[in-house]
């Protein structure tokens, strides 16, 4: 428990956390005790109420806090969304057992967030009546292939979401760090369930399916442009999960580019300007960088699954 | 030796020229943390502040420092890729075998990203990219099925985990967007190199704060376990790491990243 790394990190972002902890010193006397008294579990608890009490004043930033409320939306979606795969029939043994590794990832992140948000947290939403995974009847979510399809959406949605948040945090290392840190998790659940269409409903080794173009059914485990016109067609009746984002939000110099954006840092990537690629697919310019999305763009694909349709911001 | 530690630090603060000094300095922060955990920073930055040792590269400082390092990491990476490819674990497989789909794919992305980073570093950032490293791979047998797909798990793990405890010393949005972009494909890679090495092992403990919190020195990590956070390790973890795959005078120095 490197909690006092922690305060000393904070300290860096808020050069006056030392007046707040003194201003409450019996808390901070407490906490040298608590390593006696409190079990290992229920240390971080007493560390996350310590740093609530000492923010509860004056927040990090109004702009910090909206931004891990929206990933705190987007993470309720998802978790809600997982909670709902025992519905699905026709999955394989490792199928179901990945998208329980998935689901306790996403019920970590959902509490993982409220701690640090503590009392500026949006409340938990109900378990009924907020979320529609069907999309207003579009989609039948109790299918095994539809319920991944789904899933990759989401998965590879909140992978650009983090993404495009993360310079709105940068300021706050913490946060960004813990960003950060959620934003990898996110891309290796898109990568597997990725892998899972690729192989297939039935199959025993999702690592082992065969990677078909167009991709629609059997992508690869990287975004490969915006994984084919026709698939990303037939998803946008849950909105254009790889396409282009609006600049109107975006930090200066940053835009936000569809999946299939071969420009990086204003270089064009291609066998000239990358002398040593020459012969690669075209594709692999556009794998090897994944691209974010605006808050608005990520609103508007969330809000899909929305039954009052603004669940995640009036876009 | 104590004593020597804090002041370094305190030296490696004034150095950033930062407000946030002088908190430290008047408040001497470090009499609270005593002996926990914490003095692993210490020790950590009191050991940064010497100089860069002979026969290495230093990646420097600032974002150029951290683009260096990602470079370095991305070398490491495409060469690995590359010698791959000449291993009859490869060669054996079908053209259409998905180990080697995704063997190709990954030499593919990373080759791009070494590029990408050289040039970036010398037209974007206008900063002097490090030379081109020399790897030692001589501990994996490219032949070998687990000694390939082994060693690709750490190194794809590596670079997520390295990426992500770098973030924080980048000060341009354009730069950490860009690291961003990257990173998230890093961890597509790692999570399918995981499957290939054990199938569903996409996440796991030993990269995710599952069941344990993290006890990386990684500054600003505050993973606790069940929060299923990447485990980003510090500049210093990784080299340490990575210098076990580069020769002689190639070992990276990442100091000055702070």
């Amino acid at each position: 428990m490197n909690f006092f790394q922690i305060i000393s990190e904070i300290e860096k972002v808020d050069p006056e956390v030392y007046d707040r902890l003194d201003s409450r010193r019996s808390i901070f006397k407490n906490m040298a005790g608590l390593g006696q008294k409190l079990s290992a579990a229920a240390l971080p608890l007493a560390v996350g109420a310590i740093f609530n009490k000492v923010y509860a004043q004056t927040p990090v930033g109004a702009g910090v806090n909206d931004v891990l409320n929206f990933a705190l939306r987007l993470e309720y979606l998802e978790s809600y969304f997982y909670n709902a795969r025992t519905n699905v029939t026709g999955l394989s043994a490792a199928n179901v057992a990945a998208l329980n590794l998935i689901a306790t990832d996403e019920a970590n992140h959902v509490s993982f967030l409220n701690t640090v948000l503590g009392t500026n947290a949006i409340p938990r939403p109900a378990t009924t009546g907020v979320f529609d995974f069907t999309v207003k009847g579009a989609f039948n979510p109790t299918d095994a292939a539809t319920y991944l399809t789904l899933a990759q959406s989401l998965e590879d949605t909140g992978v650009r979401a983090y993404k495009g948040a993360a310079p709105l945090v940068m300021t706050n290392k913490l946060v960004l760090t813990a960003a950060l840190n959620i934003h990898s998790v996110e891309a290796r659940h898109a990568s597997q369930l990725r892998a899972m269409r690729r192989a297939g409903i039935n199959s025993s080794a999702p690592s082992q399916g065969v990677a078909v173009a167009p991709y629609t059914t059997a992508p690869k485990s990287w975004v490969s442009g915006t994984d084919s016109a026709t698939a990303n067609t037939s998803r946008a009746t849950v909105s254009n999960v790889y396409g282009s984002g609006l600049n109107t939000d975006a930090p200066a110099g940053i835009t936000f580019e569809s999946e299939a954006n071969i420009t990086q840092g204003g270089l064009a990537l291609s066998s000239s300007t990358l002398s040593a690629t020459a012969g690669f697919p075209a594709a692999a310019y556009s794998e090897a960088f994944d691209e974010g999305l605006d808050v608005g763009t990520v609103a508007r694909i969330a809000n899909n699954f929305s039954v009052s349709g603004d669940y995640f911001g009036k876009y | 030796m104590s004593t020597k530690l804090i002041s370094d630090s305190q030296t490696v603060e004034h150095d950033q020229d930062r407000p946030l000094s002088s908190p430290i300095a008047r408040r001497s922060f470090f009499k609270y943390a005593g002996a926990t955990a914490g003095a692993t920073a210490l020790v950590l930055a009191g050991c940064s502040k010497s100089d860069s040792t002979p026969g290495t590269v230093n990646v420097g400082s600032g974002d150029a420092g951290v683009l260096n390092y990602a470079y370095a990491l991305e070398q490491l990476e495409a060469a690995f890729y590359t010698q791959v490819r000449t291993g009859t674990y490869y060669t054996g497989l079908a053209t259409t075998h998905p180990e080697r789909q995704i063997l190709d794919d990954l030499y593919y992305h990373e080759v791009i990203h070494r590029d990408f980073l050289r040039i970036a570093i010398a037209d974007v950032a206008k900063a002097t990219p490090i030379k081109a490293l020399t790897p030692d791979f001589s501990k994996i047998d490219f032949n070998s099925r687990t000694s390939v797909l082994g060693t690709a798990k750490a190194f794809e793990d590596l670079g997520v985990a390295a990426y992500n405890g770098a973030g924080q010393y980048i000060s341009s949005a354009v730069y950490l967007y860009i690291a961003g972009k990257i990173v998230s494909v890093e961890a597509r890679h790692a999570a399918i190199i995981r499957d290939l090495v054990t199938e569903g092992n996409f996440v796991g403990n030993d990269v995710i704060t599952l069941t344990t919190a993290s006890n990386s020195s990684v500054t600003n990590n505050n993973a606790l376990a069940n929060t299923s956070l990447e485990r980003a390790k510090s500049p210093s973890e990784v080299a340490a790491v990575a210098n076990t795959f580069l020769a002689e005078g190639s070992k990276i120095d990442v100091s000055g990243i702070r």
